[in-house]
């Protein structure tokens, strides 16, 4: 790849400029680390923010502050509105039928608690199923455990190649009769590897079972259509995608949504109470007890309008350049193996380097100002079925040039300078 | 390199990691604990022998990054032929060098100085412990996993 190809837009001219401009959207870009330039690139454990989106949960406080669907004072309608609209927002992002599949959650952990404690518990039974995949994070293990060892059900784990892509004939011969719930990851943050969960999800619905799709690492990097997939539920976090934390969606089916129990208990979710017997609110608000997160969906729309705005087909395809770019230069540093090499990938680059340990490549990064994830990235049965106890991860976002690219190759090579 | 870099990363630290001194199980200690340092995936085991009060072998395998690899190398040269109380005094002076806060009594620990730039490094503190929490155990109550976290 031509190391200045660094397109945004399709086009014959690199458009570098493109990049730049951006990048000023981003302030924390600007700083330095250890008296270097920042080069950020650990956007698989969170992107950094936009102008606009500290700008918008600025302007929100200053400006429309009020506690949602309680007041009818005029501030309490505008939150309530702005909140409402993040949810409209959030809705078409993902190509929702209605508004009222969008539930707002603390992120992508909190949504799949959420369904597994209340589509989970009430599905599962004794000797019962619930299928995920060898590369899922722990946020779509421990759930899934939690409450397998409540009903007696078992978790069962579809296996992966080495290469780190799943074996999907293994994948469709373990959805059997007494699967209930497939819960399967769209994008590795270990590896990046995409899964075809189009795919997936039809050879499940072929069994009548119905799939969770854990899009954190996807939401960021692809168009996601959930009509398209057809999936029950899908999960991202809001700080993944250049929005704040603290904010996270649960896209439900709405017959899913409907027949679903409270997850938790308080006020909004409910439409009336009394100490005899509560009638709970309508989907989504019977999923949001107590007050939300309302400058954070917010903040999450801001993000989202900012991702549409330079759209997701382009950053996709920057992505990709950057990634087989950052292949080819860290994979030819002597000592490296690239970790993970699926044909289909998304903005992730695991690596390891002979005689160095992931955490002082780390380190030594750092004092580059590179900023790299070492560790097992909370994917650690993944780790051992790759036989590796930690790999070091560079992962991309809209805002990452070649010549960070080109810095991070340098400061792996310095490593390998300092434990020669 | 920045002058922190290379006061982490020492030639001492380079050799040990490379060649990690008493890397060996010692199939029959009478003490033994695994170290676990979950968050970045760090495990060792330590073994000890002890008579009469005395470490008379120590030994460790594990994988790790360079300084709990170091850090535990230079603590079996450190530890070999101590008792227990004085590798309890030495724990605590370790602790005291890595984390810069000093209660204990002073003076230099020898190679251990080499570990002293940890200090600059909160994050790699708890690799550059791990062994030495991992002896403890294996002293105190052996069996026992140690862990960072």
């Amino acid at each position: 790849m031509n190391r200045s190809s660094a397109l945004l837009t399709a086009g014959p001219i690199p458009a570098v400029p493109e990049i730049s401009r951006l990048r000023d959207d981003f302030p924390i870009l600007s700083r330095k680390v250890h008296g270097k330039p920042l080069v950020y690139l650990d956007n698989a454990a969170t992107t950094q923010k936009p102008r606009s989106v500290i700008a918008a949960v600025q302007r929100y406080y200053r400006t429309s502050n009020a506690n949602v669907h309680r007041g009818v004072h005029a501030l309490s309608d505008r939150a309530t509105q702005a909140y409402e609209e993040a949810r409209n927002r959030v809705a078409r992002f993902l190509n929702a039928r209605e508004d009222r599949e969008i539930v707002f959650v603390r992120g992508a952990t909190e949504a799949i608690n959420l369904v597994a404690q209340t589509f989970g518990l009430l599905r599962l039974r004794e000797g019962d199923e619930v299928l995920v995949t060898a590369m899922e994070h722990h946020a779509n293990i421990v759930p899934w455990q939690m409450v397998c060892d409540r009903a007696g059900a078992r978790l069962t784990v579809a296996p992966v190649y080495a290469a780190g892509e799943l074996d999907l004939a293994a994948y469709e011969g373990m959805l059997t009769g007494r699967t209930r719930l497939a819960a399967v990851t769209h994008v590795s943050n270990a590896l990046g590897t995409v899964n075809p969960v189009r795919e997936m999800i039809g050879m499940a619905h072929a069994r009548g079972i119905p799939v969770l799709v854990d899009g954190a690492q996807a939401a960021p990097h692809l168009p996601v259509d959930v009509q398209a997939l057809g999936c029950d539920f899908y999960v991202f976090s809001g700080h993944k995608l250049y929005g704040p934390t603290g904010i996270g969606v649960l896209y439900g089916k709405a017959e899913h949504l409907e027949a679903m129990p409270p997850y938790q208990g308080g006020g909004d979710m409910i439409l009336r109470v009394t100490f005899e017997k509560t009638t709970y609110n309508a989907i989504p608000w019977k999923f949001e007890a107590g007050t939300p997160n309302i400058a954070g969906a917010v903040g999450l729309r801001a993000a989202i309008d900012y991702l549409d705005a330079i759209g997701l087909p382009a950053v996709s395809t920057h992505e990709r350049e950057l990634l087989a770019y950052a292949t080819e230069e860290v994979g030819r540093i002597p000592g490296v193996r690239i970790v993970g090499t699926a044909r289909e990938k998304a903005g992730i680059l695991s690596f390891v380097l002979e005689g160095v340990h992931p955490h002082d490549i780390g380190t030594i990064l750092d004092h580059e100002g590179v900023a790299i994830r070492a560790g097992h990235h909370c994917a650690m049965p993944l780790m051992d079925r790759l036989g590796l106890p930690a790999t070091a991860r560079a992962s991309f976002g809209l805002y990452n040039t070649p010549a960070e690219v080109d810095l991070l190759a340098a400061g792996i090579r310095k490593a390998r300078e300092v434990f020669r | 390199m920045t002058v922190d870099l290379r006061s982490l990363y020492q030639e001492i630290i380079v050799d040990h990691n490379r060649r990690p001194r008493n890397f060996r199980e010692i199939p029959d200690a009478d003490r033994t604990a695994i170290g676990d340092n979950p968050l970045c995936g760090d495990r060792l085991t330590v073994y000890v022998n002890v008579q009469g009060g005395v470490i008379r072998d120590i030994g460790f395998v594990g994988n790790g990054c360079a300084i709990s690899t170091a850090s535990a190398s230079l603590m079996t040269e450190a530890l070999l032929g101590k008792t227990e109380q004085e590798a309890d005094a030495l724990f605590e002076r370790f602790h005291d060098l890595v984390t810069g806060i000093g209660h204990g009594a002073r003076g230099s620990l020898g190679k251990l100085e080499a570990l002293a730039g940890v200090r600059q490094f909160p994050a790699r503190v708890k690799c550059a412990t791990l062994a030495w929490h991992t002896v403890r155990t294996a002293l105190n109550t052996p069996g026992r996993t140690a862990s960072t976290e």
